[in-house]
């Protein structure tokens, strides 16, 4: 089946695909938003730990489900382990309106200038393809403060010393610190650090339609009963939809983009259900993930691009980066748990940048509340057994007085560390399956170990009497994090897009997502997405006016 | 003659039918991982495992999202019973609480082997799941480990 043409289709209604959509429709384009998952709704997930985006244990409660499987290596030298969706080894990022964003923490960083410019800052790192973007900071900054605008971001201009210079404030002021951010605000202050309330896509009060947070505990993971957390699925993508130019495609998967015989694209074939359509465009943008917009790309064969669109240097699936998570958790003499969400609402950048010896850093910041299982799982000090009386027992007298503090430490971005497509399984649509494939630069480790230390001593700072140490995993991270693998970069063999986020090889195909960032920062990505998203639409807006020829 | 490969065929099928009032359990296996289960959150002055519905969340979730596990509890089963005749002369369930907590300490050592100790680990996961998730999913009866924290108010699905 053949649809009649448009001008756009967008593939991927999260963080970047949400806000081109809306600005595409703005600048009178037709679009269609393909979304693989549904537009869902509070009611149907509600506040349940075992199917929360942070705890997937009985699955993923926004998608996919564990139909879908990836082939992952856990360590350089594993064997490849099938995994399903809600396994945290398969990476996976939300699969519904929103994305990411629907369920995110809702952290909202902009990058440090050093971020865009770590080769430069730090030197080549051995064994890494550490780069400089092909945009700074000052590039970026009035679109980081476009999407802190047009998303809802709450926080206190000017309270980070560290951050690069902005021309203005947040929209909302700070949520309320809550007990536990104000004890570890206090233990950093002792020691000379400088702490300030984390910034959030979260409104602190009404703002441009939607409430103000009723600060539940169910934050992290979840989605948000009353819409206080600035998703793109109640924000932009709603905006682009009412401007009458943009329709929403849900439970639509896109299977490849088809290319003319002068090598544009001229149509995505996608299936709508189970019926496999070809959308004729003139513009297409991939927003699907790290993982899933490279799959995509990979899929996309044709005589001109055999090894899939954009490939012809073989730099797309490459560099996959996460963060490497690292820090430590501390129990005090009293309670700290005051039952109000988010809970992660202090934070410093005293480490991200200028650590003598060190290639990059961390931002740190207090842990989201820990909810029952997740605390009963996986936090207890060396010497509390997993289970029995002194397990229960811990769990009784320790629940409430808690605290963690971690930082998502840059990594090391590895040209060896990638997706790529299974050469023969394929998923229930005929698509390949992806491989996940890599290992942590040993940097990160030594990185994490830095950060170990500050977190430890942070603790100590504010009355922990007990402080153990939290180190990453060894293996590929793929997960809410995912980045790097359509690289953004000046020579086209060396990277898959421009600073616009343009396919070098094709100049009506854009990639706008996580995929593109050179590196990762050390901060929570989702901010840095959108601003790059609303950088990249201007730019396709001055380029795809509105009116032109179609299909 | 009933040939063994009919003979073994018909005994595996036998058993992995659920007796009534179990979605995947047999009674003998509901019995032993309830008993395994009250090991990894015992009773003390609050409800245990086995107060708290554990064994119905497990047997409810083993046929439904963690139905790719049932196997493991097939022959996981077994092998924890046949560590307390090896280890300590008798089968789980005639263990005395003292006994059965320090058998299951060797099987998370290794001493029953590495299938054992997998398979008691895929328990404690599952059994804490059961114990400190909503009890929509069959466990965590009364809310009794959120009242355990104090924490059973916040804990509410939602306002809508």
């Amino acid at each position: 089946m053949t649809r009649p043409p448009i001008d756009a289709v967008v593939i991927g209604a999260g963080a970047g695909g949400g806000v081109v959509a809306h600005q595409l429709a703005n600048a009178g384009l037709r679009v269609a938003l393909l979304e693989r998952g549904r537009d869902q709704q509070f009611h149907e997930t509600r506040h349940d730990e075992l199917r929360s985006q942070r705890t997937t244990v009985l699955g993923n409660a926004f998608g996919p489900d564990d139909s879908h499987t990836r082939l992952v290596q856990l360590g350089e030298d594993a064997e490849f382990r099938r995994v399903v969706a809600s396994d945290g080894a398969y990476g996976n990022v939300a699969a519904c309106v929103g994305g990411g964003t629907k369920s995110f923490g809702a952290m909202a960083w902009r990058f440090m200038e050093q971020d865009f410019r770590m080769r430069s800052t730090y030197g080549a790192v051995a064994g890494s393809t550490l780069e400089d973007w092909p945009l700074t900071y000052q590039d970026l900054e009035p679109f980081y403060e476009r999407a802190e605008w047009e998303i809802g971001v709450s926080g206190r201009g000017g309270a980070n010393p560290f951050e690069a210079p902005r021309r203005k404030g947040y929209p909302m002021p700070p949520l309320p610190l809550g007990r536990e951010a104000t004890v570890l605000m206090q233990g950093a202050w002792k020691l000379g650090w400088h702490p300030f309330p984390i910034p959030m896509a979260i409104n602190s009060v009404p703002y441009m339609g939607r409430p103000g947070c009723v600060m539940c505990p169910h934050c992290v993971g979840f989605a948000c009963e009353v819409k206080a957390k600035s998703s793109t699925a109640d924000t932009v993508i709603p905006r682009a939809v009412a401007t009458g130019n943009c329709e929403l495609r849900t439970q639509c998967t896109a299977k490849e983009v088809l290319l003319d015989s002068q090598g544009r694209a001229r149509a995505v074939a996608y299936f709508e259900g189970r019926t496999l359509v070809e959308q004729p465009c003139r513009l297409v943008v991939v927003s699907a993930s790290a993982t899933e917009s490279a799959r995509l790309l990979l899929n996309s064969r044709s005589k001109l691009f055999p090894n899939g669109l954009g490939n012809r240097y073989d730099w797309v699936g490459r560099n996959l980066q996460g963060h490497a998570y690292a820090g430590a958790y501390g129990l005090f003499g009293r309670d700290l748990w005051d039952g109000l969400g988010p809970a992660a609402r202090v934070a410093l950048c005293d480490f991200n940048h200028g650590n003598t010896g060190l290639v990059g850093g961390a931002m740190l910041a207090n842990e989201f509340i820990r909810l029952p299982y997740l605390f009963a799982s996986g936090i207890r000090p060396p010497g509390v057994p997993a289970w029995g009386r002194k397990h229960k027992e811990f769990m009784r007298a320790n629940y409430k007085r808690e605290a963690g503090v971690q930082g998502p430490v840059q990594e090391m971005p590895r040209w060896e560390n990638r997706v790529y497509l299974d050469p023969k399984e394929k998923d229930e649509f005929g698509i390949p399956i992806l491989r996940l494939q890599g290992k942590r630069h040993e940097n990160d480790f030594v990185v994490a170990k830095a950060m170990v230390q500050k977190a430890t001593q942070w603790l100590r700072a504010a009355g922990a009497h007990t402080v153990w140490p939290k180190m990453p995993g060894k293996g590929v991270n793929g997960g809410q994090h995912q980045a790097g693998t359509c690289r953004m970069g000046v020579d086209a063999k060396t990277s898959v897009v421009n600073k616009y986020c343009q396919l070098h090889d094709v100049d009506n195909v854009f990639v706008v997502d996580g995929s593109v960032l050179v590196t990762n920062g050390g901060f929570n990505p989702s901010l840095t997405i959108l601003a790059v998203a609303y950088w990249a639409s201007a730019y396709m807006a001055r380029n795809f006016k509105a009116g032109g020829r179609t299909g | 003659m009933v040939s063994r490969r009919v003979f073994v065929g018909t005994a595996v099928a036998a058993a992995a039918k659920p007796d009534e009032g179990w979605k995947t359990l047999t009674a003998p296996e509901a019995g032993l991982l309830e008993a395994v289960c009250d090991q990894v959150v015992p009773e003390d002055d609050t409800p245990g495992a086995k107060q708290a519905g554990v064994i119905h969340y497990i047997d409810r979730q083993l046929a439904g999202p963690l139905l790719r596990f049932r196997e493991s509890y097939r022959q996981g089963l077994p092998l924890l019973d046949q560590a307390a005749r090896k280890l300590l002369g008798s089968p789980f369930l005639d263990l005395g609480a003292g006994e059965r907590t320090a058998l299951l300490e060797r099987v998370e050592r290794g001493e029953a082997g590495p299938e054992a100790a997998a398979f008691f680990r895929l328990v404690i996961h599952h059994t804490l799941q059961g114990y400190y998730g909503s009890p929509s999913h069959g466990g965590n009866r009364g809310e009794a480990s959120w009242r355990m924290l104090g924490i059973e108010k916040h804990m509410h699905e939602g306002h809508q």
